[in-house]
């Protein structure tokens, strides 16, 4: 197996304004995103040989992406892999480059969720027996953390502490990320004190529901040298898909495996061993605080029960030794769930330039992306790592 | 010998009653869960009577309710197979008319006497409303009870029967009608219940060549206690003759009710005693059973008693009015409807949702829900025994508490449980108080209905905390 790393690399990038885009339909937002990504490349639409675009549900193929584009008869593939649909219709368009069919292609990510008319996650189930109970995903993560706080023998208020230091620092972050859709400091009593939404996660440690775009130009290092100078290097996909569901006892609800395995795939690729002291940067899928906490250890950053400590000693911050979520993550820029994955590598893709404004960190030459899908026990995991040329 | 061979009760954890604020009575009535109906409850009251009996043994069900959620579409189908019976069986409704239990008693026990089958399942289930605060809805409680008849083996043989008919408009509910009507009660009780109900018992006596004291208790219907004491005093019973009818406790639970005091009295029966089961409605039904001395051996059951034991006042009346749907609130508004389950759908996974098939691995022995093509643990492909979890207790792995989901009962309490006998299951708890779930709390699995959506009533399995203590 040669491995993707090194073989692909990012010429340019794109992300619209996440947020309540009430002024933008789907298109508005693909169209965006895309001419962001070409002005940064350098290119235009026309040399675009294929596409990939990543929705969820808000449309059933790719000619939607041809359509706002006006792309020329190109082949393009929508691809659907739940929260974690953006990081894979990046994947697909990688490995099509890698396998030498293309030499420049597009990966776009949209969703369009606030036209539905409703605060949470409205997107409709298939039809069938209607029997399962229909778990709002705040209550798929609040099992976890239930059952993290019992498993470690966490008091609920100290509990409740440590995931709102999650949520504070991710709204720190977010307001020195002028695209993010929340940009206000929120406080750790703020956290706690919210109200319930799935006991124990209150209203703070829940992602925003958003709408947005992200786009990724896509070629070899070969062809990147003739755009610029500092394009970024793909290092690692792993991708790993859950197949057990919540059937099997000895399951502890309190690691995702999912998690563990892309990680792992993807850190072999990139010749990682030590990924806290090897990585400058992580952008995780936050869509929850506990989710976070739960990803410090899977993705190795923290030992097992002890990624609380982690978090009260700062390690995450901005200034700390591994930064997470440096854009503000899902929590504040927002989830757009089949933007999202691409917005995490353009987080990555900046800091690597040394283009992130504000919230620039001082080292950034290897960074991370952590995409999740799906419920605990049937998760779809991307975790992607990047690198600057050398 | 016919008779009965085994009994069971069911009544709802939840009472209005004095502790209820808005609720103005000092009496306990007993009421359904927002998710509960005569179906469920009627399934909870078979799994009770059934406690140590083979239910592939029972031969047919017939199910008697003034309430059946749907007025084309057999309920005793779906309680048939809730309860996991063959499908080679005979199965009946009996409903519309108060009677409908003492009839589908009568229908059971004419059966097995004539050798059509061997063992009928009988359970009468009502959750009748009356119109909000007024005295039917005080003197109504909900409730079911089910008579395993057979021809062997019974603990109480039937003695003999009487009827009579006759049309009379005193309590009634037409099609489309949310609440039971009645005429002036005079009128009702005097020409109605008073004047039947004393020719159906005197009629029985002299059939039997019995008088009023050979009879050691009388499960006697009435509407309400000030009622129930003049009809039993009318008939020529001493008040220690009369079983207590739980008028402050459960109150009249309408086609199930006369049912579920013969159970009652059967549970606190010795043998050789004379218990007779008296009906109203368009007339009245008069069963009288003889006590074995097989009641002494009966497996251990909830039955009415445990089951009345086993209680939680709601702490207002608005809740339960939220709960009839009679007061509308807003909790649902905050997700898209809900669209049509496929009839298909519900058709082929009829062992999952409604038998609660899980399967056990031939292969490796790992049990696992819901049954799969291919073993969660060794892959083995289609090679797998089913296993029912419908009666398996289990615990609480761990829970979430949902303010979002939209349930009539905010917030939801959507559980992972685990099964003693192995595998894991999400579901979602009902009966349930806030400060009681916790993790490794122990559950039991209940019968209910989801919702009601193109028409369909749709039921499946949740978790409660324990209620079974036998």
């Amino acid at each position: 197996m040669r491995g993707i790393k090194d073989r692909v690399a990012i010429i340019g990038m794109g992300c619209t304004k996440f947020g309540e885009r009430w002024d933008a339909g789907v298109p508005d937002l693909m169209v965006e995103a895309a001419y962001e990504a070409y002005a940064d490349a350098g290119i235009d639409g026309k040399d675009i040989q294929a596409a990939w675009l990543g929705t969820v549900s808000s449309f059933r193929t790719g000619q939607p992406l041809a359509d706002a584009l006006k792309l020329d008869y190109i082949p393009i593939t929508r691809v659907e892999n739940a929260c974690a649909t953006a990081t894979d219709a990046f994947r697909n368009a990688c490995y099509a480059v890698a396998a030498g069919i293309y030499d420049i292609v597009l990966a776009l990510g949209v969703e369009k969720l606030k036209d539905s008319g409703f605060s949470g996650l409205a997107i409709p189930e298939a039809a069938g027996s209607d029997v399962a109970p229909a778990v709002p995903p705040p209550s798929q993560f609040a099992l976890a953390a239930t059952r993290y706080f019992h498993h470690y023998d966490i008091p609920y208020e100290q509990g409740k502490l440590t995931l709102a230091q999650i949520a504070s620092k991710n709204h720190h972050n977010g307001t020195m990320s002028p695209k993010a859709h929340f940009q206000r400091e929120v406080s750790t009593d703020q956290v706690v004190n919210a109200p319930m939404v799935a006991w124990p996660l209150g209203l703070f440690d829940c992602c925003g529901v958003s709408d947005g775009a992200a786009a990724a130009i896509i070629t070899t290092p070969e062809i990147a040298r003739t755009f610029r100078d500092d394009y970024v290097l793909v290092k690692g996909l792993g991708l790993s898909v859950g197949a057990y569901g919540i059937m099997r006892n000895d399951w502890d609800f309190v690691h995702f495996p999912e998690s563990v395995r892309a990680a792992q795939a993807s850190y072999q690729e990139a010749g990682i061993t030590n990924p806290r002291e090897e990585l400058d940067l992580a952008m995780v899928h936050d869509c929850f605080t506990i989710t976070e906490l739960i990803i410090y250890e899977d993705l190795g950053f923290s030992p097992r029960g002890r990624a609380s400590e982690d978090v009260e000693a700062g390690t995450f911050t901005l200034e700390g030794e591994l930064p997470v979520n440096t854009d503000g993550g899902l929590k504040c820029f927002g989830h757009p769930i089949g933007a999202s994955g691409i917005r995490m590598i353009y987080e990555v893709y900046k800091q690597l330039q040394g283009k992130a404004g504000a919230r620039q960190l001082k080292k950034a030459g290897l960074g991370l992306t952590h995409n999740l899908g799906g419920r605990p026990g049937s998760f779809t995991c991307s975790v992607a790592i990047f690198g600057a040329r050398d | 010998m016919v008779g009965i061979a085994a009994f069971g009760g069911y009544v709802p954890r939840y009472r209005l009653g004095p502790e209820t604020v808005g609720w103005n009575s000092p009496q306990e009535r007993s009421i359904a869960n927002f998710d509960e109906d005569s179906v469920s409850m009627a399934v909870a009251a078979g799994v009770d009577c059934l406690r140590g009996w083979d239910r592939r043994s029972v031969d047919g069900l017939i199910f008697a309710t003034t309430t059946p959620p749907y007025a084309e579409k057999q309920c005793a189908a779906i309680i048939a197979t809730a309860l996991d019976l063959r499908r080679d069986i005979f199965a009946a409704d009996i409903t519309d008319v108060l009677r409908a239990g003492t009839t589908a008693l009568k229908s059971a026990l004419d059966s097995v006497a004539a050798g059509s089958a061997r063992t009928v399942l009988v359970i009468a289930s009502d959750n009748r409303a009356g119109a909000p605060r007024g005295d039917t809805e005080r003197n109504l409680g909900d409730g079911a009870a089910a008579f395993l008849v057979s021809g062997d083996g019974v603990v109480a043989a039937l003695e003999g029967s009487h009827s009579i008919t006759e049309n009379m408009l005193d309590s009634w509910r037409s099609a489309g009608d949310p609440f039971v009507r009645s005429w002036e009660d005079r009128f009702a009780a005097e020409e109605g219940l008073e004047r039947v109900l004393s020719d159906a018992v005197s009629g029985f006596l002299r059939k039997q060549g019995l008088s009023p004291q050979d009879v050691t208790k009388v499960a006697l219907y009435a509407p309400d206690g000030r009622r129930h004491g003049q009809l039993a005093r009318k008939a020529g019973f001493t008040p220690e003759q009369v079983q207590d009818p739980l008028f402050g406790k459960m109150g009249n639970t309408g086609a199930a009710f006369p049912l579920m005091l013969l159970a009652a009295a059967l549970e606190g029966a010795g043998p050789g005693q004379l218990l007779l089961a008296v009906s109203y409605g368009d007339g009245s039904d008069v069963l009288g059973f003889r006590t074995t001395e097989a009641i002494s051996g009966l497996d251990p059951r909830m039955g009415v008693t445990g089951y009345l034991g086993s209680k939680r006042q709601i702490s207002s009346y608005e809740t339960y009015a939220r709960w009839r749907d009679v007061w509308v609130t807003d909790a649902a508004a905050r997700r898209p409807t809900p669209a049509s389950p496929s009839v298909t759908a519900l058709w082929r996974e009829s062992d999952k949702n409604l038998r609660l098939y899980g399967a056990t691995c031939n292969q490796c022995g790992y049990v696992q829900y819901p049954a799969q093509n291919v073993c969660v643990n060794c892959r083995a492909r289609d090679d797998s025994s089913p296993l029912r979890f419908s009666d398996q207790p289990g615990t609480v792995f761990t829970y979430s508490l949902d303010y979002l989901a939209g349930t009539t009962d905010s917030p939801l309490v959507i559980t992972v449980v685990d099964f003693q006998v192995g595998g894991r299951m999400l579901c979602m708890m009902t009966d349930r108080e806030l400060d009681e779930v916790q993790i490794g709390m122990p559950v039991e699995m209940s019968f209910r209905k989801l919702r009601v959506v193109n028409g369909i009533h749709n039921y499946y399995w949740k978790a409660i905390p324990q209620r079974t203590t036998v």
